[in-house]
C-alpha cells in the first residue's frame, strides 16, 4: 500500500466529493462531518477563553466592554458545553468505534445517524447567528428571570438552539442504545464488552432521559419571555428557583455526558500500553452504570445558597458524596491496572496519564464543593471554574485527545508524528494546571466567577493564570497542525499499531466499507492482553 | 498595584474559623489521597517501564481483605467531612433571637440596607463587632448573591422571597461585599464594602445617620395610608384579623391546613392574599402587588412583626 492512495475496499473510496460525504450514512464518515464541525467549534470556544485571560490579565476592565465579556463567557460556555463537550466523544469516537467495537456493519439506524448531524448543524449555526446578531448575555446556565425577564440580548434564539441541538443528542442516544442492544457480534456477550462501550451505553442512557428536561425549561424561557406566562415570574405567581431545579436536573447529569466517555476511552488506553487487562473489569462496567443513574439524583447541590430548604441541602450535599464513591473505584482501578504491566508512554498514553491525575484532583475538590459549610464559602467563586473546568477539559478534553491519538491509525490509516505528539501532550498538562490550578485559589480567597474586573489584590493568581493560557492554546494548536499533517502526508498505518485487542483492530486500517469481511465471533473477554502469570 | 501574594482569605466572623478548619482537614484528605495515587503511579510507571527488569511474578490478583479495608476507610472519611459540613451548615440556620435586623435590597447593581433606625446606605453595610446582625435579602429584580468573602457567608437574594443570612463580625475592619450571582451588565460592578466597627462606635454612627425613620414606624405609615388599617384595624366592621402578636404564631387556613406566619408567609398575604386564606375569613382582601415595591413591602413587613414583638416572652 502506497502512503498516498487508499486501498480501493477502504472507506474513503467511497468516494470524495461532497455527495459522497454529505449523503452518506456511513457511521465512519458521520464521525468526519461531526469531528470537522466539533473541532472549528472548539476553536471558536477556545479563542473567546483566550480572550477572556486576557481581560482578566488586569484588574479593571480595558480590553473589553462588560457587555463584551458577558456576551463571551456566556457563549464560551454554549459552544463548549453544548457543541463540544456533550457531542465530543460520542458523536465522533463513539460514531466510529461503535460498531467496530459491536462487530457490527453500522450503527442501528444509520440514516438517524446523519440526520443528527444535519440537525445538530442547524441548531448550532442557529446559535451562531444569535451570537453575530448581538450575542447573549445569561451565561449558559440562563437563569431567571434574568433571562426570561431583563436580559435584552438575544436570549430566545440562542436558547432555541440549543433545544434544536438537544434533538440530535437524543437522536445519537437512542441510535446508540438500540445498536448495543441489537447489533453485538454473535459471542458478545454483555460482559465481554469494552469498557468504551459500556460507557458510550450509559450516556445514551443519559441523554435521552435528561434531554427532554432542558428542553422543556427552555421553551419555557421562551415562552415567558414573548407571552409573559408566569412561570419563573414572582410578580405572576411564578417561581424563579424552579428554572433552576430544571436546569440542573439536566445539567448535572449531563456533567457524566461529559465525563462518562472520557472514562470509556481512558478505560481502553491504560490496558493496552500497559499490556495488562483492566484491574477490576465488572466494578469498572458496573460503576459506570451506577453514576449514570445515581447522577440524576443530586441537582440540588448547586443551589446549597439559593434559599433552598436547608435540609434540602443536606440530602443533596449526602448523595453528591455518595456519587463520588463509583468514580473512586475507576481511578483505582485505572491505577492497579498499571501494576506488574510493561508501560510504555506513547502519546496517547500521556494523554491517559494526564487525564488520570487531573480527573482525580478535578473529583476531589468536588467534595469541597459538595460539603455544605465549604460550599457556602465556594460556590459561584473560581473555585468552581477550577472544579468543572478539572473535570471538563483535564479530563473530558484530555480523553478526547488521547483517543483521538489512539484511534487517529484505525480512522486515517496514517501515522502522526509520535515526537510532536509527546510534544503537544505534555504541553496540554502543563498548561492546563497553569491555567486552572491558581483558579482554586482564586476561588478560596473569594474571587466571584462571572467578573469582568476585580479588586487589584487577586491580580497576582489571575496573571499566572492567564499565562497558563497561553501555553494552554499552544497545546491545543499543535495536533491541529500535524495531524492535519499525517492526513496528508502521514506514513500508513497497520492495521494494528499499537498491539491493542478489540475488535476495531482486528479489520484494516482504514476500515473497509462495511467494517468488517465477515462478521467476528466473540470468544473471550475484553482486554485480551496477557497476567504476568501467563508470561512464564 | 499591590503584588503580595494572598493564599487564604481574612478571617472576620464566627464562621470563619469553623469553616476553615474543614476547609482545610478536606485539603488534607485530597491531598493525602490524590499524593498517594500519584505517588503510586509514578512508582509504577518507573517500575514497570517495559524493559525495566523488576519482577512481576505472581498473580496481580486483588487482595480482598485490604482493598475492602482501604475503601472503607476512604468512604468513612469522606461520610465524616460530609457530616461535619451539614452539622456547621445546618447550625448557621439558625440566626440567634437578639440579632439586629437590617434589611437589604439588591438591584441591578447595587445593594441597598436599611438599619432598624431607619438609617439607609448603599453598596456599605456599617456593622458592630461583636453582636450578630442578621440581614434578610429581597431582590427588586433579578437573583443576587450577597457575599462577604471575609465572613464566608454567603446567600441569594430571590425576587419574589426573602432570605436571611446572619454572622457576627469578629474583626474590625473593612471587607469585600461582592454580588456572587451574575446578575447581568454591571454584576462585577455589584460590589461594596461591610465596615465592622467596635459597638460604641457604630452606636455614634448610628446617632450621626439618624433622622431616618425607623423601618416599623414607616410600616405603620403605609398601613395606614395604604388602607389595611380599614379591614385590619381594632375598630373595623369588615371581619379581617387582628395582626397584634401574629408574627411566628401557627395559623389555621381555609384548606385545614396549619402554617407558621413566617416572613415569607406574610408577603404572601399582602402581595398573593388568596394563595392562603385565613381559616373564618372571606378572600376579600386584594392583592397589593401592583401597589408597593419592595421597599414598601420590607417596611410593611417589619410593622407587622413588631406588633409581636411586644408580646415575646
Ligand atoms: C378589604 C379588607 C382588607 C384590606 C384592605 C387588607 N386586608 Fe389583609 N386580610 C383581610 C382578610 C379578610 C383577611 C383574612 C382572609 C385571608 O387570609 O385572605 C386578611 C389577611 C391578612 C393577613 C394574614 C393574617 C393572618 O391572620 O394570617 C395579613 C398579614 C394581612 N391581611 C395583611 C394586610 C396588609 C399589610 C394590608 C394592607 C397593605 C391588608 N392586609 C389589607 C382583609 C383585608
Ligand atoms: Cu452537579
Ligand atoms: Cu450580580
Amino acid at each position: 500500500m502506497s502512503a498516498d492512495t487508499y486501498p480501493p475496499q477502504s472507506y474513503f473510496a467511497a468516494g470524495y466529493g461532497p455527495r459522497a460525504w454529505f449523503l452518506t450514512t456511513d457511521h465512519k464518515r458521520v464521525a468526519w462531518l461531526y469531528l470537522v464541525a466539533l473541532t472549528a467549534f472548539f476553536f471558536i470556544g477556545g479563542a473567546m477563553a483566550v480572550v477572556m485571560r486576557l481581560e482578566l490579565a488586569t484588574p479593571q476592565g480595558d480590553v473589553l466592554t462588560a457587555d463584551v465579556y458577558n456576551r463571551m463567557f456566556s457563549i464560551h460556555g454554549i459552544i463548549m458545553v453544548w457543541f463540544f463537550l456533550v457531542p465530543s466523544i460520542p458523536a465522533t469516537l463513539g460514531n466510529f468505534l461503535l460498531p467496530l467495537m459491536l462487530g457490527a456493519k453500522d450503527l442501528a439506524f444509520p440514516r438517524l445517524n446523519l440526520a443528527s448531524w444535519y440537525v445538530f448543524a442547524f441548531g448550532s449555526l442557529f446559535t451562531l447567528f444569535a451570537v453575530i446578531a448581538g450575542g447573549v448575555d445569561t451565561g449558559w446556565t440562563f437563569y431567571t428571570p434574568l433571562s426570561s425577564l431583563y436580559s435584552d440580548s438575544y436570549v430566545s434564539a440562542a436558547a432555541f438552539g440549543v433545544f434544536i441541538v438537544g434533538f440530535s443528542t437524543i437522536m445519537t442516544g437512542i441510535n446508540f442504545i438500540v445498536s448495543v442492544h441489537k447489533l453485538r457480534a454473535p459471542g458478545l456477550t454483555w460482559f465481554r464488552l469494552p469498557i468504551f462501550v459500556w460507557t458510550m451505553y450509559a450516556t445514551a442512557l443519559v441523554m435521552v432521559l435528561a434531554t427532554p428536561v432542558l428542553a422543556a425549561s427552555l421553551i419555557l424561557i421562551v415562552l415567558e419571555r414573548v407571552f409573559g406566562i408566569g412561570v419563573f415570574n414572582p410578580e405572576l405567581g411564578g417561581d424563579p428557583l424552579l428554572f433552576q431545579h430544571l436546569f440542573w436536573f439536566y445539567s448535572h447529569p449531563a456533567v457524566y455526558i461529559m465525563i462518562l466517555p472520557g472514562m470509556g476511552v481512558v478505560s481502553e488506553i491504560l490496558p493496552c500500553f500497559a499490556r495488562r487487562p483492566l484491574f477490576g473489569y465488572r466494578a469498572v462496567a458496573l460503576s459506570s452504570m451506577a453514576i449514570a443513574v445515581f447522577g440524576f439524583l443530586v441537582w440540588g447541590h448547586h443551589m446549597f445558597v439559593s434559599g433552598q430548604s436547608a435540609y434540602a441541602g443536606v440530602v443533596f450535599s449526602f448523595l453528591s458524596f455518595l456519587v463520588a464513591i463509583p468514580s473512586a473505584i475507576k481511578v483505582f482501578n485505572w491505577t492497579l491496572t498499571l501494576r506488574k504491566g510493561h508501560i510504555t508512554f506513547d502519546t496517547p498514553m500521556l494523554y491517559a496519564l494526564g487525564f488520570l491525575g487531573l480527573f482525580t484532583f478535578g473529583g476531589l475538590a468536588g467534595l469541597f464543593v459538595a460539603s455544605l459549610a465549604v460550599d457556602v464559602h465556594l460556590h459561584d467563586t473560581y473555585f468552581v471554574v477550577a472544579h468543572f473546568h478539572y473535570i471538563m477539559v483535564g479530563g473530558m478534553v484530555t480523553a478526547y485527545m488521547g483517543g483521538l491519538h489512539f484511534w487517529w491509525p484505525k480512522m486515517t490509516g496514517r501515522m502522526y508524528s509520535e515526537l510532536w505528539g509527546r510534544i503537544a501532550a505534555v504541553t496540554t498538562f502543563i498548561g492546563f494546571n497553569l491555567t486552572f490550578f491558581p483558579q482554586y485559589v482564586l476561588g478560596y480567597l473569594g474571587m466571584p466567577r462571572r467578573y469582568h474586573a476585580y479588586p487589584a489584590e487577586f491580580a497576582f493568581w489571575h496573571v499566572l493564570s492567564s499565562t497558563g493560557a497561553v501555553v494552554l492554546a499552544i497545546g491545543y494548536v499543535m495536533p491541529f497542525f500535524y495531524l492535519g499533517w499525517s492526513l496528508l502526508r502521514g506514513s500508513a498505518a497497520p492495521a494494528n499499531p499499537w498491539r491493542a485487542s478489540g475488535l476495531e483492530w482486528q479489520t484494516a486500517s482504514p476500515p473497509p466499507q462495511h467494517n468488517f469481511a465477515r462478521t467476528p465471533t466473540v470468544t473471550e473477554g475484553p482486554y485480551a492482553y496477557p497476567e504476568p502469570e501467563d508470561e512464564r | 498595584m499591590s503584588w503580595s501574594i494572598p493564599f487564604m482569605p481574612e478571617q472576620a466572623s464566627n464562621f470563619a474559623p469553623g469553616v476553615d478548619l474543614l476547609f482545610y482537614a478536606l485539603l488534607a484528605f485530597s491531598f493525602g489521597l490524590g499524593l498517594v495515587l500519584t505517588f503510586l503511579v509514578v512508582r509504577y510507571s518507573a517500575r514497570y517501564r517495559a524493559g525495566s527488569r523488576a519482577d512481576r511474578s505472581g498473580r496481580r490478583a486483588r487482595s480482598l481483605r485490604l482493598e475492602i479495608a482501604w475503601t472503607a476507610a476512604t468512604v468513612a472519611i469522606a461520610f465524616g467531612l460530609f457530616a461535619w459540613g451539614a452539622v456547621l451548615f445546618v447550625d448557621r440556620n439558625k440566626a440567634p433571637a437578639d440579632a439586629i435586623e437590617i434589611a437589604a435590597i439588591g438591584k441591578q447593581w447595587m445593594w441597598k440596607f436599611r438599619h432598624p433606625g431607619g438609617q439607609r446606605e448603599i453598596n456599605e453595610l456599617h456593622v458592630p463587632v461583636g453582636q450578630p446582625v442578621v440581614v434578610s435579602l429581597a431582590s427588586q429584580d433579578v437573583i443576587h448573591s450577597f457575599f462577604v468573602p471575609a465572613f464566608r457567608v454567603k446567600q441569594d437574594a430571590v425576587p419574589g422571597r426573602t432570605t436571611r443570612v446572619w454572622f457576627t463580625a469578629t474583626k474590625p475592619g473593612r471587607y469585600h461585599l461582592f454580588c456572587a450571582e451574575y446578575c447581568g451588565t454591571q454584576h462585577s460592578g455589584m460590589r461594596g464594602q461591610v465596615i465592622a466597627m467596635q459597638p460604641e462606635r457604630y452606636a455614634a454612627w448610628l446617632e450621626a445617620r439618624s433622622g431616618g425613620e425607623p423601618l416599623a414606624a414607616a410600616g405603620e405609615r403605609l398601613f395606614r395610608s395604604l388602607g389595611c388599617s380599614g379591614c385590619h384595624g381594632a375598630e373595623s366592621r369588615i371581619p379581617a384579623p387582628s395582626l397584634e402578636g401574629l408574627y411566628r404564631r401557627p395559623v389555621p387556613l381555609a384548606s385545614r391546613r396549619t402554617v407558621i406566619a413566617d416572613e415569607a408567609y406574610l408577603r404572601d398575604s399582602i402581595l398573593q392574599p388568596q394563595k392562603h386564606i385565613v381559616a373564618g375569613y372571606g378572600a376579600v382582601m386584594p392583592s397589593y402587588d401592583e401597589l408597593i415595591d419592595e421597599d414598601e413591602l420590607q417596611m410593611i413587613v417589619a410593622y407587622i412583626k413588631s406588633l409581636a414583638e411586644d408580646r415575646e416572652p
